[in-house]
């Protein structure tokens, strides 16, 4: 199995595609670092105008901490259609090269080359998401310097500086979790078709939708949020409370291994049977 | 009967909505077989071996290869075959030597003195860092058959193995047929919807048409048994009719557009010739014909209508 997974990580990290996601962070997220140094500030300042009459805010709360923090909120929509863009091709992308001809008529078995392509796209995300964690986090505090951290959600949280740095580090471990979730939809689609273009766009559909779904507040939507699972995708961001309800997320991973767990089991039962005509 | 049973398909068949791409096919190949899987375009030749590498599942039928069943003991069935559907693809983006340790993998691994040696024999020893997008689709054809010997199976299975090669390339394929199946042992299947081809190299061969088989049995009794059929051209077209007619049996002759086709054996071809340039016949055309190529290029030229 582990050889198996070590050639799939050559074909994936040998692939141009594979870099476009990094490449693209590492433009943007250094750019809207260096915007947010030059512009001073007056992004938080413009946040907080109305607080400002009530409170007294001092020291440096527009710092590296809050810019990171800031940066998190690609998670939502932009990370993940990076994610899908390779968890996408995995499957569908052999079928488009017609190499599925290749490698599906040896002495081993589906479950096992679909177990290797999961195993990967998982490895994938977790190096993808930490490497937008350590770029963004890191260059944050370089260009900004550090200081407390100011959350402003839900009305104004401010964590002490020695007590943020873990909090980064849960908030991308739980991020990666989440976005192997979204991974495993792009999986799951593309187990039908013969292009990758086809889970992008179903997965990003469907992503799109359903954080809408989740944020905006309407009573319709809130019967059906428990069963979406963008509305657990946001236990990164539940670190950054105080205290942090661990219960909860606890409740969000779990519930999101289940979509997980349904989606690559529908997705391997569909790979096993699949007649490979391309 | 050239020795054991290697592969042997029963009643085996695929059917798409209302159409049967293949059906009731019964396959027997031998081991040490070259086995010729004839038939035109689009009768169902890529569809069966699509079966037989396991990548469609049979609607009705079953493959047994090396006698493992390959629906219940797949991964025996497949350990000792090679294969190529169709035009072979591969990583374009990655060199032929990686193309060839990803499949090594797939088989239990491959090491680097194999696949060097899978490449000296197709021949693309220098070639092989080069990443598989530069390379021509006769090389690409050649590294198709590096890729299923890799793991030295017994028995290779190629589909349309010459397709789209140019004649030298035709004959460089052809010769490594030869080759594997003469110096190195292996049983070999390749698919044609060319006769010629599958003469020049098969032992045995298989004829199918419309999904189904037409016929099996060794090359050399295939096209002996029956009528030899000769189609004869010529002017007046008239007399040659006349002349043919009365010399062998009006019975035996069939006009079919400006030739004759006349039912006769091969060793009385040089008689009749004397008697037709005796006669002042000026002969456009004398083409001996086996009742089987003559059936070949029956449904071949029908499908290609």
């Amino acid at each position: 199995m582990l050889r198996l997974v070590y050639y799939e990580l050559i074909k994936t990290f040998l692939k141009k595609r594979t870099y476009i996601g990094f490449a693209l962070v590492a433009i943007v997220v250094p750019l809207v670092e260096v915007v947010m140094k030059i512009e001073g500030g007056r992004f938080l300042q413009y946040t907080l105008r109305s607080l400002q009459q009530d409170f007294m805010l001092v020291g440096n709360l527009f710092n590296g901490w809050f810019v990171a923090q800031s940066m998190m909120n690609s998670l939502w929509v932009h990370i993940p259609l990076l994610i899908i863009f390779v968890a996408g091709d995995q499957l569908a992308g052999e079928a488009t090269a017609g190499t599925y001809r290749l490698i599906l008529v040896r002495p081993v078995s589906r479950t096992r080359i679909f177990l290797a392509k999961f195993i990967t796209t998982i490895i994938y995300t977790v190096v993808f998401v930490f490497f937008l964690g350590i770029l963004s986090t890191g260059l944050a505090l370089l260009l900004l310097g550090r200081g407390d951290l100011i959350i402003l959600t839900r009305g104004i949280l401010i964590l002490p500086e020695a007590d943020v740095a873990w909090r980064f580090l849960a908030g991308y471990l739980l991020a990666a979790w989440a976005m192997v979730s979204i991974a495993s939809i792009a999986f799951f689609f593309s187990t039908f078709v013969e292009n990758a273009i086809g889970p992008i766009i179903s997965t990003m559909g469907v992503n799109m939708i359903f954080v809408l779904m989740t944020v905006l507040p309407l009573d319709f939507f809130k019967t059906l949020r428990p069963y979406l699972f963008t509305h657990y995708l946001n236990v990164w961001l539940r670190v950054f409370e105080d205290p942090v309800p661990w219960q909860d997320i606890a409740t969000g991973c779990l519930a999101l291994g289940g979509y997980v767990a349904g989606f690559i089991i529908a997705a391997w039962l569909i790979f096993r049977r699949k007649d490979i005509l391309t | 009967m050239t020795g054991d049973l290697i592969l042997q398909t029963k009643n085996l068949g695929k059917q798409y909505k209302r159409r049967w791409a293949v059906h009731h096919l019964d396959l027997e190949v031998h081991r040490g077989d070259v086995f010729g899987f004839l038939g035109p375009n689009g009768a169902g030749k890529s569809t069966t071996i699509r079966m037989l590498l396991s990548l469609i599942r049979p609607t009705e039928g079953e493959v047994f290869l090396f006698n493992y069943s390959l629906a219940r003991e797949r991964e025996k069935a497949l350990r000792s075959i090679g294969g190529i559907v169709e035009k072979p693809d591969f990583y374009l983006y990655l060199s032929a030597f990686r193309n060839l340790e990803i499949v090594g993998s797939l088989n239990g691994g491959a090491e680097k003195k194999r696949i060097e040696e899978v490449l000296e024999l197709v021949g693309l020893s220098a070639r092989a860092r080069d990443k598989v997008k530069t390379y021509s689709h006769g090389m690409k054809q050649r590294l198709g058959i590096a890729q299923s010997l890799l793991s030295d199976p017994e028995f290779v299975i190629l589909d349309e193995p010459t397709s789209g090669l140019d004649p030298q390339g035709m004959k460089e394929i052809r010769d490594l047929i030869r080759h594997l199946a003469s110096d190195r042992q292996k049983t070999v299947m390749l698919s044609s919807h060319l006769l010629n081809e599958v003469e020049m190299v098969a032992t045995r061969m298989a004829v199918i048409n419309r999904g189904e088989l037409v016929t099996q049995g060794d090359v050399g009794a295939l096209l002996e048994k029956g009528e030899k059929v000769v189609t004869f051209r010529g002017q007046p077209a008239e007399k040659l009719l006349s002349i043919l007619s009365s010399r062998i049996g009006a019975e035996k002759v069939t006009l079919k557009g400006d030739d004759l086709l006349v039912s006769m054996p091969f060793e009385d071809i040089p008689a009749i010739t004397r008697i037709l340039v005796a006669e002042g016949i000026d002969i456009q055309a004398i083409i001996p014909r086996r009742s089987l190529e003559e059936y070949f290029l029956s449904i071949t030229e029908s499908d290609s209508k």
